[in-house]
């Protein structure tokens, strides 16, 4: 008969093998992906990608209407994102107590967290696309911004509720009105955790592909208008990637690399950002 | 129940106050008076209620829909539970300082300032006077005088209590609710503010609510001794600690309960 503290032992043993398989499988085709991209977009990765445009298959060319297109509709959608989801996030955490609003407002923002990005794109085309018959960088910037929105509303309600409910009774106790807690006191103790969530919402929609096949579509050219239809780089990795020539193939390993770094580079960011607030309390 | 005597001087008078959490009946039927510039201790074991009955001072379960109070409190001549009481002018004349420190996420200036702000418009020397002299009350001006741009949740857990105070005097109340406000302090922090507390009593009538009883001893001039939400007794501070007249004070005080 075993007695009870090797049993202990035995089963603290096995669990541990195996979490730290679970954790090495998950690790294992992280690593291999990073090193595909990096075995093959490094040396698609040369001048030309940031100078030239998106070139016809068999000349040369790079990806920088690509990039400018990506950046130009990441910043967009997220402007018009970030304030909405701000707003409703203090909205759910600091006014939503009474009432029924807050908790469907709370699920239907579950749902839209959850839903397929290629529906947020469709439902764009639908309403707005279809109206002004042409792909356009608006349209693009738009879907992106009902991406961000509900990721912005659930890490601000999430953030302000972690701020101790002390805080708030200490502002009121002074006599300060309730906007003017939420305003200087909570909002702004939850700054770097919802600084946190913005970028990682720019880390989601800057990798997005399906939202943007059915709005902004892809320019070949040069273009800084958000009228027109706009190049942008999932989608155009999408294309070269799909395409068989091996020129247009090249540049789309290159975009899929510093897609990739970029989001990586965000990710690490918001959290070096949140781990040094969280030590300042 | 009530043990209720007179107070020459009541700021505050407590009558027939009950307090719910819900369905919860968490005070019963209080009456009580708290006398002006003196220091009012509230012991009991965990659970009692004299955290509930200092938060109805200021009616700071007002924050939350499920608590409700019923009966009077009256503060010089106007019942605050009256629903049409200001509450800007009841917080005005009523400050808090709670278990843990709150400093604002702003600077040691700005915390002082910003309550300041919610009822006075001050010039800036006129500011930078007040605050001084909120923080020389507190005795705290010394330590963070040339640092008054420095964030205050930078400071220590005594300092930043001692902020809290600073913050609280600063608009100027008639009466300092003090919620344990040691109890997160270590032992010289808290000789601090109990040092603080007697100097105060000069221009403000204080409630503290405390889990211990020599620092009750020490700090106040009335002690109301609580359990289950009945205040028990309720005496000066030198007959509940030597002469308690009810069994159950005294088998508190000695701990033999509790």
């Amino acid at each position: 008969m075993i007695d009870i503290y090797t049993r202990r032992r035995i089963t603290n043993r096995l669990g541990l093998i195996v979490s730290v398989l679970a954790m090495a499988f998950g690790l294992f085709w992280l690593g291999w992906i990073l090193f595909t991209l990096l075995n093959h977009g490094l040396p698609a990765l040369t001048s030309t990608v940031f100078t030239q445009m998106t070139p016809p298959p068999g000349s040369d060319g790079g990806l920088l209407n690509a990039i400018v297109g990506t950046l130009m509709m990441t910043i967009v959608g997220t402007l018009i994102g970030t304030p909405i989801g701000i707003l409703a996030g203090t909205y759910l955490a600091e006014f939503g107590q009474r009432g029924w609003l807050a908790p469907v407002t709370r699920f239907i923002n579950d749902i839209l967290l959850s839903a397929p990005s290629i529906v947020i794109g469709l439902f764009v085309y639908e309403v707005y696309v279809v109206h002004i018959r042409h792909f356009s960088g608006w349209a693009g910037a738009l879907a992106l911004a009902i991406i961000v929105i509900p990721i912005v509303i659930r890490t601000t309600e999430n953030m302000l509720r972690l701020i101790p409910n002390t805080l708030r009774e200490a502002s009121a106790a002074l006599g300060a009105p309730q906007w003017k807690t939420v305003n200087f006191v909570t909002l702004r103790a939850a700054r770097a955790g919802i600084i946190t969530g913005i970028m990682l919402a720019i880390a989601r929609i800057s990798g997005e592909t399906a939202p943007l096949l059915f709005t902004a579509l892809n320019n070949q050219f040069w273009n800084a208008d958000m009228e027109n239809p706009m190049a942008n780089l999932p989608v155009v990795i999408f294309q070269f990637a799909m395409s068989p020539y091996e020129d247009w193939q090249r540049l789309a390993w290159a975009g899929a690399l510093l897609i990739t770094f970029s989001v990586l580079t965000l990710n690490i960011l918001a959290r070096i950002l949140f781990r040094q607030s969280a030590s300042n309390h | 129940m009530n043990s209720t005597m007179n107070i020459v001087n009541p700021k505050v008078t407590v009558r027939n106050l009950n307090f719910y959490y819900g369905n919860f009946l968490a005070l019963k039927d209080i009456n009580m008076e708290i006398a002006e510039k003196m220091v009012t201790a509230f012991i009991g074991p965990s659970g009692c209620g004299k955290s509930t009955l200092l938060r109805t001072f200021n009616r700071m379960y007002q924050l939350y829909p499920q608590q409700k109070a019923t009966g009077q409190i009256i503060l010089d001549g106007d019942n605050i539970l009256d629903p049409k009481q200001d509450l800007n002018r009841l917080h005005a004349k009523v400050g808090m300082v709670f278990q843990k420190p709150t400093p604002f996420p702003m600077s040691i200036y700005d915390n002082i300032a910003f309550g300041v702000k919610l009822y006075e418009s001050l010039s800036g020397s006129e500011m930078d006077e007040r605050v001084e002299w909120a923080l020389k009350k507190a005795a705290l001006w010394g330590e963070v005088k040339d640092k008054l741009k420095q964030s205050g949740t930078g400071l220590s857990g005594g300092q930043q209590q001692r902020l809290c105070i600073a913050r609280a005097i600063a608009v100027k109340p008639e009466v300092l609710l003090l919620d344990e406000p040691t109890s997160a302090l270590d032992p010289i922090s808290t000789a601090h503010i109990e040092k603080l507390i007697d100097e105060l009593k000069v221009d403000f009538t204080i409630a503290i609510v405390t889990h211990n009883m020599q620092q009750a001893a020490r700090v106040s001039d009335y002690t109301a001794y609580m359990y289950l939400g009945d205040l028990v007794e309720f005496s000066d501070t030198s007959t509940i600690f030597t002469n308690p007249s009810k069994k159950e004070t005294e088998d508190y005080i000695t701990g033999r309960f509790g």
